[in-house]
């Protein structure tokens, strides 16, 4: 989404900042392939190298700065991350720990701030735990996402013609199917537990970003810097992942931000169904289940309360920051 | 157009057939048979039960009895609610879907447009800023989360302060109940809604025609209205079309959290049982409504830009 920005200096900043970048990585000889050809001459960009100059990530992370919104997100997704890892010395109890059967249900207190579940269990220490199972499953589903996804839609892009008419009628057959109903599939071949969530999650999710690394392929191998490469005789392995991947990155790791939660959401999902983690291992989403049980919502809400908030809040934190990060890449803002 | 409409519909029924035959490998692939979910049956019975079914044929000849069974509008009986056909099912649930479903894309079309031309029109005002932070908080809360948040908050903890609105945690029965599961379903759809129609109005107000509508002396509200939206419309249409097809044929979760008897269950529970000609019917029918919704989409186009042809 197009933020507020003085389009003129941030598009001349930018543009400087690209040239910067490329050279501080590419060494000076490749700049002429990596420019747009509207471009001023080499020598003047040789001399805009020399000037001390922001590279497009510290531009990036300056814009993301500003934006509110987006540092309310990366701070809930700080302390969540914190969190996750250092659950065993925040939470006051162990995961799957009765602190005692006779105070089952009650309420939130200075003792149990977020209350007791229906087992004597204390629900801080649970949701602190969940966190963990959230944190693992988002990362790890996403980096199977990447490994698949990247591959995929580089290389049908890249190519193009029948190799990747080929790859994207697999990638829409597999689309074209709710992708909640593939994961099922999957985690009912293979058993619930926590490998096999992320491993579904990966499998089924990695088509969305084959299509979204093809797309960036196909605008960028008619780009000049690409032919150049490819007539002073660079490989089509060195091309893809020198010279377009690079330039791919910023979709990706926006794609990325959104990624994790989503993975993070159908775990939660996933839980609450009842096919997830196992108990009496916690993740929000069996919490969450176990809360939701009829009688249990009007009686004692705390139960549903705490951790259906941490699942809100977990997603809010990464879609506010996605949305910053989008803004704060792509100064030209296309939606 | 009728050219254009026919094309597509014929070109729908590979597809169609392609995707019930992934589902059908993919069903026949997880181990199991969708009659062993209950202990009290005895291997001979399951093969029995096969045997009835058709299961113990070859594949082939099961799909293609599927297939030819579902042209002559026969999909077969659910494994696991027999004696209940698929189509009774269906139709007992599948109104109640397309019911909620219906009433929440309004809901999400109505303030969507709204909010984002409201943003728009004061583009980084603070009205623009307020709609903004909405969308993105409606679109980052999963309707699960939607729906127990807005029964936490309208039938526990404002009745439990005095103010009780008459909302209940579940149920289907009056049209008060209808009103949580509708904001819960509509509110994703409305923040995506909002979204494009506000950075679609941003593009088209830029435009020079605007800026001859202004030019020519019209007031904000008749540009805003006859020429900006207009064509700002275009790429909010191609969003309404998927949306209602999602949200119409059942959330499981909204239907899960309210306790609503509609059909978005299936593609979950249908699933957990092995129901394979449940997720088939509820596939394909999905895969159907989408199809249509597109269809209606690209015909939409032509009508709100007669410079479309097809």
């Amino acid at each position: 989404m197009q933020r507020s920005q003085p389009v003129d200096s941030v598009d001349l900043r930018s543009a400087n900042a690209v040239a910067a970048a490329s050279a501080a990585e590419q060494g000076a000889g490749e700049i002429a392939e990596r420019l747009p050809g509207r471009t001023a001459p080499l020598s003047t960009v040789g001399d805009l190298t020399t000037r001390p100059q922001r590279s497009l990530w510290a531009d990036a992370w300056r814009r993301l700065l500003k934006n509110k919104l987006a540092v309310i997100g990366l701070s809930i997704v700080v302390i969540f991350t914190l969190v996750a890892v250092f659950a065993p010395l925040i939470a006051p109890y162990g995961e799957s720990e009765v602190v005692d059967p006779r105070l089952a249900r009650m309420h939130p207190s200075w003792l149990f701030p977020f209350g007791i579940d229906a087992n004597g269990r204390d629900l801080f220490s649970r949701v602190i735990y969940g966190a963990r199972v959230s944190l693992v499953v988002g990362v790890l589903a996403q980096a199977i996402v990447l490994a698949i996804g990247i591959p995929v839609g580089a290389i049908a892009g890249y190519f193009g013609g029948a190799i990747d008419g080929f790859l994207m009628r697999i990638v829409d057959v597999i689309y074209a199917i709710p992708q909640l109903l593939l994961v099922l599939l999957f985690v009912n071949w293979r058993g619930p537990g926590l490998a096999n969530i992320f491993l579904a999650i990966g499998l089924v999710g990695w088509v969305t970003e084959a299509r979204l690394v093809r797309g960036q392929f196909l605008a960028l191998r008619e780009q000049e810097y690409v032919k150049a490469a490819q007539v002073s005789g660079a490989g089509n392995l060195s091309i893809i992942v020198k010279h377009v991947l690079p330039n791919s990155l910023t979709p990706i790791i926006v794609a990325m931000t959104f990624g994790i939660p989503t993975a993070i959401f159908t775990e939660a999902a996933l839980s609450y169904i009842g096919v997830g983690i196992r108990p009496p291992q916690a993740s929000w989403g069996q919490l969450v289940g176990e809360g939701s049980k009829p009688g249990y919502v009007q009686t004692d809400p705390h139960m549903l309360l705490f951790p259906v908030l941490a699942i809100g809040l977990t997603m809010l934190g990464f879609t506010f920051l996605g949305d910053g990060l989008r803004d704060a890449l792509d100064p030209k803002g296309n939606d | 157009m009728l050219r254009f409409a026919l094309n597509r519909i014929f070109w729908f029924v590979p597809t169609l057939l392609a995707m019930a035959a992934v589902t059908f490998v993919i069903m026949h692939l997880t181990p199991g048979s969708p009659f062993d979910t209950s202990d009290k049956v005895s291997p001979e019975q399951i093969a029995q039960l096969e045997r009835i079914y058709g299961l113990d044929k070859p594949l082939y000849q099961q799909f293609g009895l599927y297939v030819w069974n579902a042209l002559h509008g026969d999909f077969g009986i659910s494994y696991h609610a027999r004696p209940q056909t698929v189509r009774e099912i269906i139709g007992r649930t599948f109104p109640i879907s397309l019911h909620l479903g219906a009433m929440a894309t309004i809901f999400a079309l109505v303030i969507g447009l709204v909010l984002g031309v409201l943003a728009a029109v004061n583009q980084n005002g603070w009205l623009d800023y307020a709609s903004v932070s909405l969308a993105i908080l409606f679109y980052s809360m999963p309707s699960f989360v939607m729906g127990f948040l807005l029964i936490l908050l309208f039938a526990v903890w404002l009745p439990n302060h005095g103010l009780d609105l008459g909302f209940r945690v579940g149920g289907w029965d009056s049209p008060i109940d209808w009103v949580l599961p509708t904001i819960a379903l509509g509110a994703a759809p409305l923040a995506t809604i909002a979204r494009y129609t506000r950075s679609s109005m941003i593009e088209v107000i830029r435009s020079d025609f605007v800026r001859t509508a202004r030019a020519k002396g019209l007031d904000d509200r008749r540009v805003v209205v006859r020429h900006v939206l207009k064509n700002a419309l275009i790429p909010v249409v191609t969003l309404v079309g998927p949306i209602f097809a999602a949200v119409g044929t059942g959330s499981f979760f909204v239907e899960q959290v309210f306790n609503i008897p509609g059909m978005g269950k299936f593609f979950v529970t249908s699933m957990q049982v092995k129901d394979q000609t449940m997720i088939l019917a509820v596939t394909l029918l999905y895969g159907v409504f989408l199809a249509a919704m597109n269809l209606a989409v690209d015909l939409i186009y032509g009508m709100i830009d007669p410079r479309i042809r097809y």
